[in-house]
């Protein structure tokens, strides 16, 4: 009989630290966008974190979105030419990555990358008292540190994927023209035919949502860190596995709501 | 503390608790105007804790804290920010902004908190380096790139630049040599008189708790059980106090092995 007790206890002291996390994270969240909509407004903060998020995030971005329009084009030649449906590679390419593989690979890539700096350079501050520096010098530490993350992150992402849009579909020109010999011009016809400006929106829209997960995520744990160098390490490892399994299930809520829905 | 004005700083009956650790247990203080208090205690007694209500950057459980006759506790957020206002801070490590040059770091409230624009408030943080003994050329430094010292003069030309009404100042000379705390105590006091502030210093360094004090206050078990005009502090009769300001291991008090 103890026994159960205690594995029921266990259930419910699980369920419980979820929900007061959860809570903790929402709470958080209506803070970060409330602030996002009232002055001050540090318009040369923002601008800072868009060079960082955006520009510096570039060349990682434009690697993985070439390289995965590489494979997909060799994936789908392999797999579609057993059917004899070897011409439908352009399409794939191109339906793939602006819908999926666009703004899900550059938002976990964004995730490593950016999500791990801003929880390591906020935990940094919260556990070296700069946080509290700045209450102390009457500056709201959400207007000066999270918004203009936040901020930031939302309006880059899409520019990033819009980027990786157009080097993904490269990518798979790129193989389909030079390793499967298609014919480029024919190529480029087929992906110009099948592009839907719809898929590249769906697509801005996805990147746009885990732009603001990516950086809401770096955010709240850096924010929250406790307990030194230490702490700061948990608060960045929180940060990339958070923000990169809220991507995939928003992609899958988002896909749901966009393609399926209409 | 006979005049019509209320003291600048008055906390009654302060507890704070952090899950089942107590750390301040009824805390009663009152800093008048212009008067320099410090409060003495052994590592992990609450010092800072105490510091850290007082400015609102933790929320007291129960209890009062007045500023100029303003009770704080239970304000919103915003009404709190206007009153930090009124003060300067100097944190035990530092803290300054490693992303920012020195001179940033101490033109800081000014840009962002009194809304100077950044010319002006420049030229304040350089005038106020020199106060505390720091070129220009420093303004355009790194906070990595200075020694402790260096570091402790740039966060209290940080804390004095705004002209605040109050000082707190955290541990100010913890890592410092002698001469260099030394240096510390006598820009304090310099800083302080200059401004006419009001100023509550935490520490445990009794050499520099004599210098710039005008009244002592000794934290244990989360209340203050002693509190007495500087002077006097080496003819009082009390175990605990004696205990610490001589540095004894053998006394009523007894090491606590957790931090708060």
């Amino acid at each position: 009989m103890q026994a159960i007790f205690e594995f029921l206890a266990s259930i419910g002291g699980v369920t419980l630290r979820f929900l007061a996390a959860s809570g903790r994270l929402g709470l958080f969240t209506l803070a970060a966008v409330s602030h996002c909509v009232r002055p001050p407004i540090y318009p040369r903060l923002i601008g800072r974190q868009m060079v960082d998020i955006g520009y510096y995030s570039l060349p990682v971005v434009g690697l993985t979105a070439v390289f995965t329009g590489m494979v997909l084009a060799l994936q789908t030649y392999t797999g579609f030419s057993n059917f004899t449906a070897e011409s439908a590679v352009p399409t794939v390419v191109l339906l793939s990555v602006t819908r999926e593989l666009g703004p899900v690979i550059a938002g976990l890539m964004v995730a490593g990358r950016i999500g791990a700096a801003i929880a390591a350079e906020l935990g940094t501050m919260r556990v070296t008292d700069q946080i509290d520096a700045l209450t102390t010098l009457s500056t709201n530490p959400y207007k000066y540190l999270v918004v203009p993350r936040i901020v930031a992150g939302t309006i880059v992402m899409p520019m990033l994927v819009f980027v990786a849009d157009i080097i993904g579909v490269f990518g798979g020109f790129l193989v389909g023209s030079y390793r499967l010999r298609f014919n480029p011009a024919a190529y480029i016809q087929r992906t110009a035919d099948y592009l839907q400006t719809n898929d590249v929106t769906a697509g801005l829209v996805k990147a746009a949502v885990f732009g603001f997960v990516v950086a809401l995520m770096g955010c709240y744990f850096g924010y929250n860190s406790r307990g030194g160098a230490q702490g700061v390490g948990a608060a960045t490892t929180y940060a990339v596995v958070s923000a990169s399994i809220l991507i995939l299930l928003l992609d899958y809520v988002l896909t749901a709501i966009l393609f399926v829905g209409r | 503390m006979s005049d019509t004005h209320p003291p600048k700083i008055e906390v009654r009956g302060l507890k704070k608790s952090f899950g089942r650790k107590v750390v301040l247990d009824g805390i009663d203080l009152t800093i008048g105007r212009s008067e320099s208090v410090v409060v003495i205690g052994g590592s992990g007694t609450g010092k800072s804790v105490l510091a850290k209500c007082i400015l609102g950057l933790l929320e007291a459980d129960e209890g009062s804290i007045r500023i100029d006759g303003e009770e704080m506790v239970g304000r919103r957020a915003g009404e709190r920010e206007r009153a930090m206002r009124k003060f300067g801070m100097l944190f035990q490590g530092s803290a300054l902004f490693d992303s920012l040059p020195v001179w940033e770091n101490v033109a800081f409230g000014l840009i962002q908190g009194h809304g100077k624009n950044r010319r002006e408030a420049k030229e304040a943080a350089i005038k106020t380096l020199a106060s505390v003994g720091l070129g220009p050329d420093v303004g355009e430094l790194r906070p990595a790139e200075l020694s402790g010292g260096m570091q402790k003069r740039v966060a209290l030309a940080r804390a004095i630049c705004a002209a605040p009404e109050t000082i707190i100042f955290d541990e100010p000379t913890t890592g410092l040599d002698p001469i260099m705390g030394d240096v510390i105590n006598d820009l304090i006091l310099k800083c302080v008189h200059q401004l006419g502030a009001t100023a509550l210093s935490i520490t445990h360094d009794m050499a520099s708790a004599r210098k710039i004090s005008d009244r002592i206050a000794m934290i244990h078990r989360g209340k203050i059980i002693w509190s007495g005009p500087t002077a006097s502090i080496d003819r009082t009769s009390n175990p605990y106090v004696e205990q610490f300001i001589h540095g004894r291991a053998e006394g009523p008090i007894q090491m606590e092995v957790r931090a708060p």
